[in-house]
């Protein structure tokens, strides 16, 4: 589940406190901003920038360059789906098509319900049970179009009990 | 995570806790094991240990028995109820019964020296671990100089796990003789190539290795701080590691008086953020001073100016877990392994369309037949092998002619092609090539750092050039511009990522040619 917290300048700060004592804390204190909040917010970018003297520029040089680090909150559930060569020899193309004429989204693009966000991955190491997909953070392996559909409906009949 | 030995004789049974394992329900086949076991009243005691590397007997469930640990896989959660009544915990035979782990052909003709703890103990059991040899290298770092243990490892030939294989006692030796007030061990585990899933079994199946070959590499060269940079898609990984640093801490293995001992050393784990090129060394040094992973000129080298400017010794996690055997059991019993100038064992990895899919770890020398067939059983699909890529998504594309190359660095170089991190990724006769050609331009445009034109620019003309071949546009012509592209990138990039992008699309060219050659009335008919 992804984190669903509103943005709260007094929680990014006392994040990025925690994160202080770290040398090279920016990455660091990107991830736990994240896992905070779902995203990097605008707004995170110039308190960064006081707190390790930095010019806003650089900060943002560094959360764009990472393809892990979102400017814009995510659905529900994150889908990652390995695009990479292991997983192409076991028709993980086909897959991808499935996935998007199913959700209906592209990659990098959230479903209507907010439900799932999706997004490629370069290998998820899971290449002798090829093809992978994860979802938040489980990883599913030999993903079937049919298994696909049962491991969405599972995220969300699980959500749904909560 | 075991639970506690009870004095009453107990079955113990085995299900790994491996992400791979985990990927087709792992646990919820140690679920219904524990519930199974429940409603049997038969009192039970499940380890959680890491895997064997036979990926396709995942979820491998192992029953400890007298003659040793009877195999059963893969166990799905619906399997269970009928392993119960089959016998299984007294290792009664079954349809998913395979019979003593370690008599399986596919892991008793291995030879597993980095790998020989993983899938056998409880990964975050610091006891198991010393049962099964840990830290009797490091013991035995501790009572040696550091000349003696650098010496050590270089006589043993190890060479860089990671791809380039740079003889590792002469990058430490180097750190050792810098003079700095400060000094770091850094562990690349930013295992981003497909096909390579090593670091992270070993990682998850047997922490306290890599920790152990962390510490012998800070005593030989003198540094007090390390980091561990995994990627942020090992989740599993992170996890394991980080746990198995904090029972460290606590048993004394690490900190500032390792076992009453004067050395110190601290070590941390630092995730990335899905960057392929921070597996490049220079770039996971700028990562984990917090910049943009670009990479930096050498030199200078990292071993004289790495993280933060000081003397660091960068290696990857096959390098380093390599260390504790080869300072426990010494540098001639490691050597003796090997052909060349390749010395000792890889961990190679079965991956894509495989049958037998999983890690085989192997004196260098073996070929990649005895890989592909005697290990790997052929495709899952059952059609032909028509290609393999070995080294990763900079590796080349290699056909059947050349399968009974024996995986060696200097054997594997002369045919423009590297045995890299030991990755190996099948393709059926189903395989496009060109296709193939096209994504390593692709992957290339989408990870480079963008420091330097040739790989930058480059990769994103080189997908356009596959687009029209594989269109069918002036197919000749393209080919020419291709193959001087291919040379720019080689002859101009700043580091591996632009400069061996080229050595994936060269060979499926070489190799495969009929599938560049395309008539557009061919590829209007498709």
């Amino acid at each position: 589940m992804n984190a669903r917290s509103p943005w709260s300048e007094d929680r990014a700060t006392a994040v990025i406190a925690a994160n202080r004592h770290l040398r090279g804390a920016l990455l660091p204190m990107l991830h736990a901003l994240q896992e905070e909040f779902g995203c990097i917010d605008e707004e995170a970018i110039p308190l960064l920038a006081r707190e390790l003297n930095l010019s806003r520029a650089d900060v943002h040089g560094v959360v764009s360059f990472y393809h892990e680090f979102r400017r814009s909150r995510p659905g529900r559930h994150t889908i990652k789906v390995c695009r990479a060569e292991a997983c192409q020899s076991m028709n993980a193309d086909g897959l991808i098509d499935h996935i998007r004429r199913r959700l209906k989204v592209d990659f990098h693009e959230t479903t209507a319900d907010d439900a799932f966000s999706l997004e490629p991955v370069f290998c998820l190491g899971n290449c002798a049970l090829a093809p992978a997909v994860m979802v938040d953070e489980t990883l599913h392996g030999r993903v079937s179009p049919a298994r696909f559909d049962a491991i969405t409906a599972s995220t969300l009949a699980t959500e749904a009990a909560r | 995570m075991s639970e506690p030995l009870h004095t009453v004789a107990l079955h113990t049974v085995y299900v790994p806790r491996d992400a791979a394992a985990l990927s087709v329900g792992a646990d919820e086949t140690a679920a219904a094991i524990r519930a199974e076991a429940t409603r049997r009243g038969i009192p039970l005691r499940i380890v959680r240990n890491g895997s064997r590397g036979m990926l396709w007997l995942e979820t491998l469930v192992e029953v400890e028995t007298p003659e040793g640990r009877v195999a059963y896989g893969p166990v799905m959660a619906e399997d269970v109820a009928g392993l119960f009544d089959a016998g299984f915990l007294e290792g009664a035979d079954h349809a998913l019964a395979h019979g003593l782990t370690e008599k399986i052909p596919y892991f008793a003709r291995q030879e597993r020296l980095t790998f020989a703890r993983c899938g056998i103990i409880d990964p975050l059991s610091v006891e198991d671990y010393r049962l099964h040899g840990g830290f009797r290298g490091l013991e035995r770092a501790l009572a040696m100089t550091p000349a003696e243990i650098v010496t050590e490892v270089t006589d043993s030939g190890l060479r860089g796990r990671g791809g380039a294989g740079f003889p590792t006692g002469i990058k430490w030796n180097t750190v050792l003789n810098a003079q700095a007030d400060q000094k770091y061990i850094c562990c690349n585990a930013d295992e981003g190539d497909s096909g390579t899933f090593a670091d992270r079994m070993i990682m998850e199946g047997d922490p306290f290795c890599l920790i152990e070959g962390m510490t012998i590499a800070a005593i030989a060269v003198g540094a007090t701080e390390g980091y561990i940079y995994i990627r942020s898609e090992y989740p599993h990984a992170v996890a394991t590691m980080r746990e198995a640093i904090r029972l460290a801490y606590d048993e004394k293995w690490l900190g500032d008086e390792i076992h009453g001992t004067g050395h110190r050393f601290h070590l941390d784990v630092r995730v990335g953020a899905g960057a392929y090129i921070c597996g490049e060394e220079t770039s996971m040094l700028e990562s984990l001073e917090g910049k943009r992973g670009t990479v930096r000129a050498k030199p200078p080298l990292p071993a004289l100016e790495g993280l933060f400017g000081k003397p660091t010794v960068v290696n990857n996690v096959l390098s380093l877990t390599s260390v504790p055997i080869i300072l426990d059991r010494g540098a001639d019993y490691y050597r003796d392994f090997g052909v060349g100038r390749s010395r000792g064992t890889l961990a190679f990895q079965l991956a894509g369309n495989i049958k037998h899919g999983g890690i085989v770890e192997k004196a260098f020398g073996v070929t990649l037949h005895e890989l592909l067939y005697e290990f790997g059983g052929g495709t899952i699909t059952g059609r032909p092998i028509r290609a393999v890529q070995a080294g990763g998504p900079l590796g080349a594309y290699l056909p059947p002619s050349l399968f009974d190359l024996p995986k060696d660095y200097e054997a594997f170089a002369a045919v423009e092609a590297m045995v890299g991190h030991g990755g190996i990724v099948v393709f059926d006769d189903s395989v496009d090539m060109a296709r193939q050609a096209r994504f390593a331009m692709e992957f290339c445009a989408a990870e480079s750092c963008g420091k330097c034109t040739p790989c930058r620019i480059g990769a994103v003309r080189g997908v356009e050039v596959m687009d029209r071949i594989i269109a069918g546009e002036k197919v000749a012509t393209n080919i020419t511009l291709l193959n001087d592209l291919c040379e720019v990138m080689t002859d101009g990039s700043l580091c591996a990522m632009g400069g061996m992008t080229p050595i994936p699309v060269r060979s499926a060219l070489k190799h495969f040619p009929e599938d560049f050659t395309r008539s557009p009335a061919a590829v209007a008919a498709e």
